[in-house]
């Protein structure tokens, strides 16, 4: 498949004749653009499930069940945000279960000393970003595998937490964040809303601007965007530093749920946050994905976690589910990657 | 004539290693330098210097007779040096519009925030893939495309910038035989538009045909310097080798 080229009679800055671009070659680029978004097959996975489900149980097509799988998966969600970003730039965290904890802690004890809310809540954004930051400069600087790295700083970051309360939880009192985890707007939960905020900036964001145009050029090649003089580094630590700050704003969420911090909170998340991400068709190797797919990917583990609950399927049972929809999540990543590369 | 580029003394070490030893040459305005050597002769190292990837160890580099000193391919981008790496150096993940603009993205200002103008970049995607005489629109992925494809590509994003000296790493190792001819007569159009090239190639012909000298270095020093139209091909192609290989030392 190679177009025609025809003998360039002069270079460039002249008039030249132009050839219109073939009708295939648009259709191509059309598809490759779909290809780029959603995956049909998982959304098509996601309205048979739905089906299914409001066949099999009279509770799941519910309004309030609905609002509650919204509920469910706004922490995740919020996460899975900035796992996106830092994964389309070739990188991976694992930190962000500890990050929201630490969050949540170092918001409570803050209150606990008087501190206004906005206040706290902002010295908890700047941790997280912070450890992003942190997170960000070791791998691109010391050159650390991004695994090894954010598995330190998980640990580290989870117990500084520990630290802090002296492995004890901390009750909040406070109103006004207890209020955006139970509360609603327009029958629609605040968290809810911060989930679709959170989604719809940053889509906006990807697709228009240097940032995300970077973390797609260096996560299909840091080496072609370092020569192209693009500084791969200060970008590399952008990404961490979003992925930390959304996971600080997703640990503020998780208190507001259920009402008190603790250091041991939201520990194994990276699990539903990277299926998510995988599952939305973001490739491990970088270089592509979308957010939407992100958003279809963790609606698809809700509405599944949701299902086995309402058609009675134990607890455990739903880790050996999630694990196997992971698995099968990377191994067609690995498929259609070998089958580009052979075409 | 002040020469477009001059270096003077150049030399690289990697710790214990010599790459290159005390390299002075020239490329003039609208010039177009060959250069060979043997693998591992210092072609690439003379190269990524000249493209501000390294910084030589000692020596020094004038463009237009001054002093410049590269701290980054982006530095030399901005003195009009464009380089066409061996590998392409391409985001085969992005489209040719983004590949074409990488480091250099065209955006507009709304207020606080900047956003990609991707449309103006599209467009001007689109003529200089026109007047380069393909058939790709700016939205094809770059993986997507042939080898051929891809080298032009390569080509386009180093022309979109009107280099004052472009860089050719190995252009035609993707091309096939129509394909090479087709990038050997832009080189020449180039030429004729005043713009310089260095041209590494292993295929001596398409050296022979489009440069006006031609430096062999060899173990990291330039040992001779050839003019192709002094003598006929056969000639030059044999002193050519010989100065590669060590068979003769003195200029031809």
């Amino acid at each position: 498949m190679s177009a025609e080229v025809s003998a360039p009679a002069s270079a460039p800055g002249n008039g030249a004749s132009r050839s219109r671009p073939g009708g295939r070659d648009r259709l191509l680029a059309v598809m490759q653009r779909r290809q780029g978004g959603v995956n049909p097959g998982l959304l098509g996975a996601l309205i048979l499930l739905f089906v299914g489900l409001s066949v099999f149980s009279p509770y799941f097509f519910d309004s309030k069940n609905l609002l509650n799988i919204g509920r469910a998966i706004s922490i995740v969600g919020i996460a899975s945000v900035g796992e996106t970003i830092v994964i389309i730039s070739g990188g991976f965290d694992l930190s962000i279960g500890s990050v929201m904890a630490a969050s949540g802690m170092l918001s409570a004890f803050l209150i606990g000393l008087g501190t206004p809310l906005p206040v706290a809540f902002a010295a908890s954004i700047v941790m997280g970003t912070l450890v992003g930051l942190a997170n960000g400069a070791i791998i691109g600087y010391a050159r650390i595998n991004p695994l090894i790295t954010t598995l330190a700083t998980l640990s580290i970051v989870r117990g500084l937490s520990y630290v802090l309360s002296g492995g004890q939880e901390i009750v909040v009192h406070d109103p006004t964040w207890i209020a955006i985890g139970t509360e609603t707007f327009a029958y629609v939960p605040y968290i809810v809303l911060v989930l679709l905020v959170t989604f719809l900036v940053s889509s906006l964001v990807m697709p228009r601007t240097l940032f995300g145009r970077y973390a797609y050029a260096i996560g299909s090649s840091a080496r072609a965007a370092r020569l192209a003089g693009v500084a791969v580094d200060r970008w590399r630590m952008a990404f961490y530093l979003t992925c930390g700050g959304l996971s600080a704003l997703a640990g503020l969420v998780t208190v507001s749920r259920i009402g008190y911090a603790q250091p041991s909170a939201n520990m194994g998340i990276e699990l539903d946050v990277i299926t998510a991400v995988i599952l939305g068709g973001t490739s491990l190797n970088g270089g592509r994905g979308a957010l939407a797919g992100t958003l279809v990917g963790l609606v698809l583990i809700g509405v599944i976690n949701n299902g086995l609950t309402l058609v009675g399927v134990p607890a455990y049972w739903q880790l050996v589910v999630k694990g196997s929809i992971l698995l099968a999540a990377v191994l067609y990543d690995e498929l259609r990657r070998t089958r580009r590369d052979e075409t | 004539m002040t020469p477009l580029l001059q270096l003077e003394d150049v030399s690289k070490t990697f710790g214990p290693v010599v790459a290159l030893r005390d390299v002075t040459m020239r490329i003039g305005e609208a010039e177009a330098v060959g250069l060979i050597g043997d693998n591992g002769a210092g072609k690439s190292t003379l190269v990524k210097i000249l493209s501000g990837v390294y910084a030589p160890s000692s020596g020094r580099l004038r463009l237009d007779g001054k002093i410049v000193d590269f701290q980054s391919p982006l530095d030399a981008r901005r003195s009009g040096i464009e380089m066409i790496y061996q590998d392409l150096a391409l985001c085969n993940d992005l489209d040719v519009s983004a590949n074409i603009f990488l480091g250099r993205e065209v955006r507009r200002r709304f207020g606080p925030v900047s956003v990609l103008d991707r449309t103006g970049m599209a467009t001007e995607t689109a003529r200089i893939l026109g007047e380069l005489g393909l058939t790709i629109t700016p939205e094809r992925e770059v993986g997507s495309l042939s080898g051929g494809e891809r080298q032009m590509v390569a080509v386009a994003r180093a022309l979109q910038f009107q280099p004052r000296l472009l860089l050719m790493d190995e252009p035609t190792a993707a091309l096939s035989a129509e394909k090479i001819r087709v990038l050997m007569s832009l080189v020449q159009g180039l030429k004729k538009r005043g713009v310089s090239i260095l041209l590494i190639s292993h295929r001596f012909t398409d050296i022979l045909h489009v440069c006006d000298r031609i430096v062999v270095v060899r173990q990291g020093a330039v040992v001779g310097e050839v003019a192709p139209h002094a003598q006929p091909p056969e000639h030059t192609m044999a002193v050519m080798h010989e100065l590669m290989t060590g068979d003769r030392t003195a200029d031809a």
